[in-house]
């Protein structure tokens, strides 16, 4: 028996698809507009440098030519694989160690009384005055380059993994529950796709975190990887070279923070798929 | 009539009787300041539509989650075909006042979680959803999120999920509160002609008079905090007319007429 009217399932599928229909249009114009911005902060790097607004400041046209022989005589990629080994496995910690004891923070009180004022001072302290004393005890190896970038990772991970957790709907977790789902059920079923959001804008805040405590640790303490790249370009006034490198790192940066919103929305949430 | 076919009727007119949900003494505190609810005594019984009806803030949603097994009460108890509840049971689904649907699954999943939660295999579940769906009049909507439904099609899933786990008690929350006047009307009345279909027994909360009156065999009308029963009236309205005949008949205006004057004098 079907008890509704044609005419208002027609209604219905109607509005969805200038529901959709909407969203197409804005994601174009979105990316176009994003292009747009892209190509306007190029031009204007462009003529900041030709002014020059300072003899350090080359223009975009250098930089790119930079690029392109930082790239060929090898020394960009091989710092590219020194910084990233570092920065891969303590992302990988601190992301696996981040989430579990935020979810755990989120699900048990015990946790959330002895985690989350530890977390909360991590976050708001400057960690970054602790890479030296890190480089005293751990020396200038990959060891030191990890933890530096675990402490500045771990705490936002951590912390959005409790919010987001805290923030799951509670009627969510109750319709759960009277369905007869098990404590189990409930967490994966319910609370972990619900804060994935949440959990993954801590991801993302925490992996550009552990971009900043890499490179740190390579400027502050062990002379390799990009960070080296650029203070070695930066002693011998190769400014073009130095800029090159900080615009690749910033980018790859930003690169890898937007794939991980791919993989959230292809892992978690599929009805955000066609807004992406 | 013959002795013995006297006595099967007598039986069976017991059995339709017999209370499913039965109330006992219940009452409960939200910590010590807030009394919600206060020996409240009730027979729900089987195949029947009973509503709560009350003001805000009278525990009509606490009294709901006591029978679902959600909320513990602070005294008394509630039996459910004789067992005491400790907690949710396979015999109770729950409709939600906010419909509780999981945003990234369609409507196929969300209609069939609640199997899905006891573990009945996808094909087996998805097939008694779509079964369901179809029931609540969703049919080619299987696909679709709830973001793209509007708020009377979510509820429909709601109710099409309880629907598929086949309790014999539906417990809805002010289902139609978040759905438009005009999509209300139309859901009340597909779900009087759903109850035809299926034999359920459901317990309904409203702040409606109209729906209540409209809807119910039975309305239990709960006084403000702390709640308490405060009149039980059965509404006895034929419901073989149409829904404007309906509401029209002296019976009904006269029920909802006496319900508002017993609820006036709780108005702020
Ligand atoms: N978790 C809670 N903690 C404290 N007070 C609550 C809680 N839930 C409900 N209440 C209070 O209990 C009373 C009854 O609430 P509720 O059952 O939601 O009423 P209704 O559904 O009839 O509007 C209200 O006054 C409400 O403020
Ligand atoms: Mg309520």
């Amino acid at each position: 028996m079907s008890v509704q009217t044609n005419s208002q399932i027609a209604g219905g599928v109607d509005a969805a698809r200038e529901g959709a229909a909407t969203t197409a249009t804005s994601g174009e114009s979105i990316l176009l507009w994003r292009l747009a911005s892209i190509v306007l902060f190029c031009l204007a790097w462009e003529i900041a440098g030709r002014i020059p607004i300072n003899v350090a400041f080359p223009p975009f046209s250098e930089v790119v030519m930079a690029f392109g022989r930082i790239v060929a005589d090898g020394t960009l990629p091989a710092a590219f694989l020194d910084t990233l080994q570092p920065l891969v496995i303590g992302v990988f910690l601190a992301t696996a160690v981040g989430i579990v004891m935020g979810v755990g923070m989120g699900l048990r009180e015990e946790l959330e009384w002895a985690g989350v004022p530890v977390f909360v001072v991590m976050q708001a302290a400057p960690m970054a005055a602790l890479i030296p004393l890190i480089t005293f005890i751990y020396g200038i190896g990959l060891t030191a380059k990890v933890l530096s970038v675990i402490i500045l990772a771990l705490p936002v991970i951590a912390l959005n993994g409790y919010k987001a957790v805290r923030n799951v709907s509670p009627s969510l977790r109750a319709m759960c529950r009277s369905f007869l789902g098990s404590r189990r059920q409930e967490i994966f079923k319910v609370i972990l796709p619900d804060a994935s959001p949440m959990i993954f804008a801590g991801l993302r805040l925490g992996i550009s975190a552990g971009f900043v405590g890499v490179i740190l640790a390579e400027l502050l303490i062990t002379p390799t990887g990009i960070g080296d790249l650029i203070t070695y370009h930066r002693s011998i006034a190769n400014y073009s070279e130095m800029y090159a490198a900080i615009a690749t790192i910033i980018l790859f940066a930003a690169i890898t923070v937007g794939l991980l919103e791919r993989i959230e929305i292809a892992l978690f949430r599929p009805e955000k798929k066609e807004h992406a | 009539m013959t002795a013995a076919a006297r006595a099967v009727r007598a039986i069976s007119s017991a059995d339709a009787a017999k209370p499913v949900v039965e109330v006992r003494n219940l009452g409960k505190r939200y910590g010590s300041q807030v009394e919600a609810l206060r020996d409240i005594n009730l027979d729900f019984p089987a195949g029947q539509l009973t509503s709560l009806l009350g003001p805000s803030g009278c525990g009509k949603t606490t009294l709901l989650k006591i029978i679902a097994g959600l909320l513990p009460a602070t005294n008394g108890e509630v039996f459910v075909n004789g067992q005491k509840v400790t907690g949710p049971g396979p015999e109770r689904a729950f409709v939600f006042q906010d419909f509780a649907l999981l945003p990234w699954a369609t409507v196929v999943r969300n209609a069939a979680f609640g199997l899905e939660l006891r573990g009945v295999p996808v094909a087996e579940r998805e097939k008694t959803a779509r079964h369901y769906i179809d029931q609540v009049g969703l049919s080619g909507f299987e696909n679709r999120y709830p973001h793209e439904l509007s708020g009377g099609m979510r509820q429909r899933v709601g109710l099409a999920r309880a629907l598929a786990v086949n309790a014999d008690v539906l417990l809805l929350d002010e289902p139609f509160s978040a759905v438009d006047e005009q999509n209300r009307r139309k859901f009340q009345e597909d779900l009087l002609k759903l109850r035809q279909v299926e034999n359920k027994t459901l317990i309904f909360v409203t702040h409606s008079i109209e729906e209540a009156v409209y809807l119910s065999d039975r309305i239990v009308l709960l006084s403000p905090r702390p709640g308490r029963v405060s009149e039980v009236i059965e509404p006895r309205i034929s419901r073989d007319r149409s829904p404007d005949q309906i509401r029209r008949d002296s019976a009904y205006l006269d029920t909802v007429e006496t319900i508002w004057r017993g609820l006036r004098d709780y108005a702020d």
